[in-house]
C-alpha cells in the first residue's frame, strides 16, 4: 500500500542523505521525496511517499524515528490530510482526438505559464492521481518534457504533525 | 586563554573522563597528536593497524562499560577503522571516534588523504559529524559521548578537518549537560504494558527467558538474575548475552540458537510464552522464522523500539531500558500467583538428559572442546574471555561457563575475524586486575597479528589460546556439511610457527600438541602474570561444532554430536507437556 510519510527534521547538512541512505540501505522503496525548510528555519519537511506491508511501513517509521537528526514522523496516509503535488510540462501544440490543449487546462484547472518556440509549458497541481489523468488526456509524442515536484502533504484542521 | 582547536578537543576528552584513547598518526591528526603529548591524564595506545584501534576501544568498552575512544588519520587511516566500528555498531557498543579530515577549503577537491569519512561510515554508526566550525568542537564532543552512550549505545565519528584543529580560541566552558531534541531514547516502560506481561507472564505454562546482549550493555545482570529466580523460570541466553545470568545455575538453559543446546532450543520451540530481554531475533537464533516458536506468545524488551516486531511480530511490545523494565516487572509481580509449571520443568529436565554438548575424546588427537574446559578449570571460571570468529568461537560459548556479565567478549553481529586479539588488549587495559584469555583459530589471529607488538609495548599480558586446527574451521565445516566435502579455501597451507613467532614479539610461546600436556601447559601460561603467552593448541582437524540447526531447520531439527540422523520432533512432543 502506498503511504505518505512527513518527517520533521533538524536543517543540518548530511540530513537528507541520512534519510535517503536508510531507504536503499533496509531496501525499502521511496517513489518520491521533497525536502524543505518549515517556519522554523532550523527545521526541515520532508514529504516521502512510499510502498509497502503494514510491517514494511511500521519499520519505515521507526528507523526513521531512529536518526539522530529526525524530530518527528508521522503517516499521513492513517489520517485525515491534504495531499499536492506539482507538475511542469512542456507540451506541443494540442493533446489526441481534437481536444485542444486550451480547454484541457481549462478542464483540469491549470495554468500555461509559458510558451516559447511553439511549446506551452504548463502548471498542474493537484492529487498525483489527476496528474496522471491529465498526462493521460495528451498524446504522448506531444509531451516534450516533464518535471514532477512529488508530494506534498498535511493534516487537516487542528491537528499538527 | 587562547587555545587551538586540538588542544580545546583534548581537554574535552579529558573532561569527559577519558583515560585510554586507542590510535594511530597522520597529517590530518597531527596537531591533535601534539596536544596529547602535551598533557598525561590520557594515555594513547599506539596500535600497529586501525582496525586494532577500533577492535581495542571496543574491547575496552565491553570491559568496563565506559565508552572506547579512537583517533585515527584521514583517507586510509579512517577506512581501516571502518570494520572496527562496524563490529561495535553490529553489537551496540559504545564507541567513539575522532577522524582527522583534510582541511576544510580542500574537502571535495580530491585532496591528498582525502576520504568522505561521514559518507563511508552514515550506514554502520549511531551517528556521525564533521565539524565545521572550531566554536563547534566542544559542543560535538558532548553530543557524540551523549549519543554513543545513552539509549541503544553505538559508535559515533566526528570528523575534523585539520585546520579546525589549527585555528585558534578563547578556551570556554565545557557543558555539563547536554539536550537534543531530535534525540529522546524512551527508557521507562508503560505501566500499562507492565501490567499485560505480567499477566501473560502468570498464566504461562510453559515459559522461557530468552536473554540477550541488552542486559550485558545495559547493565541488567542483577535484575535479570532477581527476576529469574522469583519466577523459577528456565533462561537462556543468546550468543551476546552470555554471563547475564550465571550459565552454572540450575535454571540455566545455556545458550540457544544455530549452536545452541538442545534443552534450550526444544524450549524454545516448544513454549506458550518466550521473554525476550534486550534480544533482537536475529537470524542465527530463529533459523526459519516460519517455524519459530510455533505456539509461543511473544513479549519483547527492548530499548530500541525498531527491533521491535521487526522479525518476529510482538504481543507484548515493552520499549525501556532492560534494568528499568526489569525493575518494574518484578515489582509489579511479586505478590502474583504463578501457574504451576513443574511438569514444564520435567520435560525440560528429559531435554537435558540428552546431553547435547557431549563429545567423544579419541587417542592422540587434543579435542578442541576439551581445550574451554581445561582453561574453564585453569582459570576457575573467572577470566575475561574474548573471542575470535569460527569454530573455536562457537566452543568457547559452549564450553566455557560464563557466570557474570561483560566476562564474555565477541563479535557476535558482524562476526569479525581478528576481533579478538585487539579487544583482549582493550580488556586487559580495562580491567587490568584480570586474567584475560584470547580464544582463537590460526585463520583468524592472523588477521591482527600485529597488535602482538602493541600488547608489548603497553605491557597488557593476555593468554591467547590459538585452537589450531589447519583449517578455516567453520567454512570447513559447512563444506563438509553443505558443500559434499568440497573444501574449497578452507585449508591454510604455510602457517608460520606460532612459537617463533610469539617470540620474535617479544612474547612467550607454548606449543601444545600432547592431551597430556595440555593442562600444565595452562597453568603455566596463566602463571605468567605478566606475559603475553602464545598457546599454540593443535586439535583434531576434524572436529565440528554440535548441536547445529541447518539453515532452514526449526529449533526442533537439530544435528547432534555422533548421530548421523537429524534429532527432529514432531509436534505432539510438545503438546504432551
Ligand atoms: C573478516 C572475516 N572474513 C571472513 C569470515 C568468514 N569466516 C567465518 S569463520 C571463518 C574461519 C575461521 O577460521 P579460524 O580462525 O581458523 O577458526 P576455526 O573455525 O578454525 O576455529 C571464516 C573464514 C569472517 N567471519 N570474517
Ligand atoms: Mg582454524
Amino acid at each position: 500500500m502506498r503511504h505518505i510519510i512527513s518527517v520533521i527534521l533538524e536543517d543540518e547538512a548530511g540530513a537528507l542523505s541520512r534519510v535517503s541512505g536508510l531507504f536503499t540501505q533496509r531496501g525499502f522503496n521511496i517513489e518520491s521525496l521533497t525536502v524543505a525548510q518549515t517556519t522554523d528555519p532550523t527545521l526541515s519537511r520532508m514529504t516521502i511517499v512510499s510502498s509497502g506491508s503494514e510491517r514494511v511501513l511500521e519499520q519505515i517509521v521507526k528507523q526513521l524515528n531512529k536518526l539522530i537528526e529526525v524530530v518527528k514522523v508521522t503517516d499521513l496516509t492513517s489520517q485525515d490530510h491534504v495531499e499536492r503535488e506539482l507538475m511542469l510540462a512542456k507540451i506541443s501544440s494540442t493533446s489526441k482526438e481534437g481536444v485542444d490543449l486550451k480547454e484541457l487546462v481549462e478542464i483540469f484547472g491549470c495554468k500555461v505559464v509559458d510558451v516559447k518556440d511553439k511549446i506551452y509549458t504548463i502548471e498542474v497541481s493537484g492529487k498525483t492521481k489527476k496528474i496522471n489523468a491529465f498526462l493521460d488526456a495528451l498524446e504522448p509524442s506531444n509531451i516534450i518534457e516533464i518535471s514532477r515536484t512529488g508530494v506534498t502533504g498535511i493534516s487537516r484542521g487542528k491537528k499538527l504533525i | 586563554m587562547e587555545l587551538n582547536g586540538a588542544e580545546i578537543l583534548v581537554d574535552c576528552l579529558q573532561k569527559e573522563g577519558v583515560d585510554h584513547v586507542f590510535g594511530y598518526p597522520g597529517g590530518a591528526v597531527l596537531h591533535i597528536y601534539d596536544a596529547i603529548e602535551a598533557q598525561d591524564k590520557i594515555t594513547h595506545v599506539l596500535v600497529r593497524h586501525e582496525q586494532g584501534a577500533a577492535h581495542g576501544a571496543d574491547g575496552y568498552a565491553r570491559a568496563n562499560g565506559k565508552p572506547g575512544v579512537v583517533l585515527v588519520t584521514s583517507g586510509p587511516g579512517i577506512t581501516n577503522a571502518v570494520t572496527g566500528i562496524a563490529t561495535a555498531h553490529m553489537d551496540s557498543i559504545p564507541m567513539v571516534v575522532i577522524s582527522g579530515q583534510v582541511p576544510s577549503p580542500l574537502i571535495g577537491m580530491d585532496a591528498f588523504q582525502e576520504v568522505d569519512a561521514t559518507g563511508i561510515t552514515r550506514s554502520c554508526v549511531k551517528h556521525n559529524f564533521l565539524v565545521r566550525d572550531i566554536k563547534d568542537i566542544a559542543i560535538t564532543v558532548k553530543k557524540a559521548f551523549h549519543i554513543a552512550t545513552t539509549g541503544r549505545p553505538g559508535p559515533v565519528v566526528i570528523d575534523i578537518p585539520k585546520d579546525i584543529t589549527i585555528a585558534k580560541m578563547e578556551k570556554e566552558e565545557y557543558p555539563e549537560s547536554i539536550e537534543i531534541r531530535s534525540y529522546k531514547p524512551t527508557t521507562k516502560p508503560s505501566n500499562r504494558q507492565i501490567r499485560k506481561a505480567a499477566e501473560l507472564i502468570a498464566n504461562s505454562k510453559k515459559p522461557i527467558l530468552y536473554a540477550g546482549g541488552g542486559c550485558v550493555i545495559g547493565n541488567a545482570s542483577e535484575e535479570l538474575r532477581e527476576f529469574t529466580r522469583m519466577l523459577g523460570f528456565p533462561i537462556t541466553q543468546t550468543l551476546m548475552g552470555l554471563g547475564a545470568y550465571p550459565m552454572t545455575d540450575k535454571q540455566s538453559l545455556g545458550m540457544l540458537g544455530m549452536h545452541g543446546t538442545y534443552e534450550a532450543n526444544m524450549a524454545m520451540h516448544g513454549s506458550d510464552c518466550v521473554v525476550a530481554i534486550g534480544a533482537r531475533f536475529d537470524d542465527r537464533i530463529t533459523g526459519n522464522l516460519a517455524k519459530f516458536c510455533p505456539s509461543a506468545k511473544f513479549i519483547h524488551i527492548d530499548i530500541d523500539p525498531s527491533q521491535i516486531s521487526k522479525n518476529v511480530v510482538a504481543d507484548i511490545p515493552i520499549v525501556g531500558q532492560t534494568t528499568q523494565v526489569l525493575k518494574a516487572l518484578i515489582s509489579e509481580m511479586k505478590d502474583k500467583e504463578l501457574a504451576d509449571i513443574s511438569k514444564w520443568w520435567s520435560k525440560i529436565d528429559e531435554w537435558r538428559k540428552v546431553d547435547s554438548l557431549a563429545y567423544k575424546k579419541s587417542p592422540g588427537v587434543i579435542k578442541p572442546q576439551s581445550v574451554i574446559e581445561a582453561l574453564y578449570e585453569v582459570t576457575e571460571g573467572k577470566a575475561i574471555v574474548t573471542s575470535d570468529v569460527g569454530q573455536h568461537q562457537m566452543w568457547a560459548a559452549q564450553y566455557y561457563l560464563f557466570d557474570e556479565p561483560r566476562q564474555w567478549i565477541n563479535s557476535g553481529g558482524l562476526g569479525t575475524m581478528g576481533f579478538g586479539l585487539p579487544a583482549a588488549m582493550g580488556a586487559k587495559l580495562a580491567m587490568p586486575e584480570k586474567d584475560i584469555a584470547c580464544v582463537t583459530g590460526e585463520g583468524s589471529i592472523q588477521m591482527m597479528l600485529q597488535e602482538l607488538s602493541t600488547m608489548l609495548q603497553y605491557a597488557t599480558p593476555v593468554k591467547i589460546i590459538n585452537l589450531n586446527n589447519g583449517y578455516l574451521g567453520m567454512v570447513r565445516q559447512w563444506q563438509e556439511f553443505f558443500y559434499e566435502k568440497r573444501y574449497a579455501m578452507s585449508y591454510m597451507d604455510a602457517l608460520p610457527d606460532f612459537v617463533k613467532l610469539a617470540e620474535s614479539y617479544g612474547h612467550l610461546g607454548i606449543k601444545v600438541d600432547k592431551e597430556e600436556d595440555l593442562k600444565p601447559a595452562l597453568v603455566e601460561a596463566f602463571k605468567q602474570k605478566d606475559r603475553t603467552v602464545f598457546l599454540d593448541i593443535i586439535t583434531d582437524p576434524s572436529e565440528n561444532v554440535f548441536p547445529m540447526i541447518p539453515a532452514g531447520g526449526a529449533h526442533c531439527d537439530m544435528l547432534l554430536a555422533g548421530r548421523d540422523e537429524m534429532v527432529s520432533k514432531d509436534e505432539t512432543d510438545f503438546n504432551a507437556v
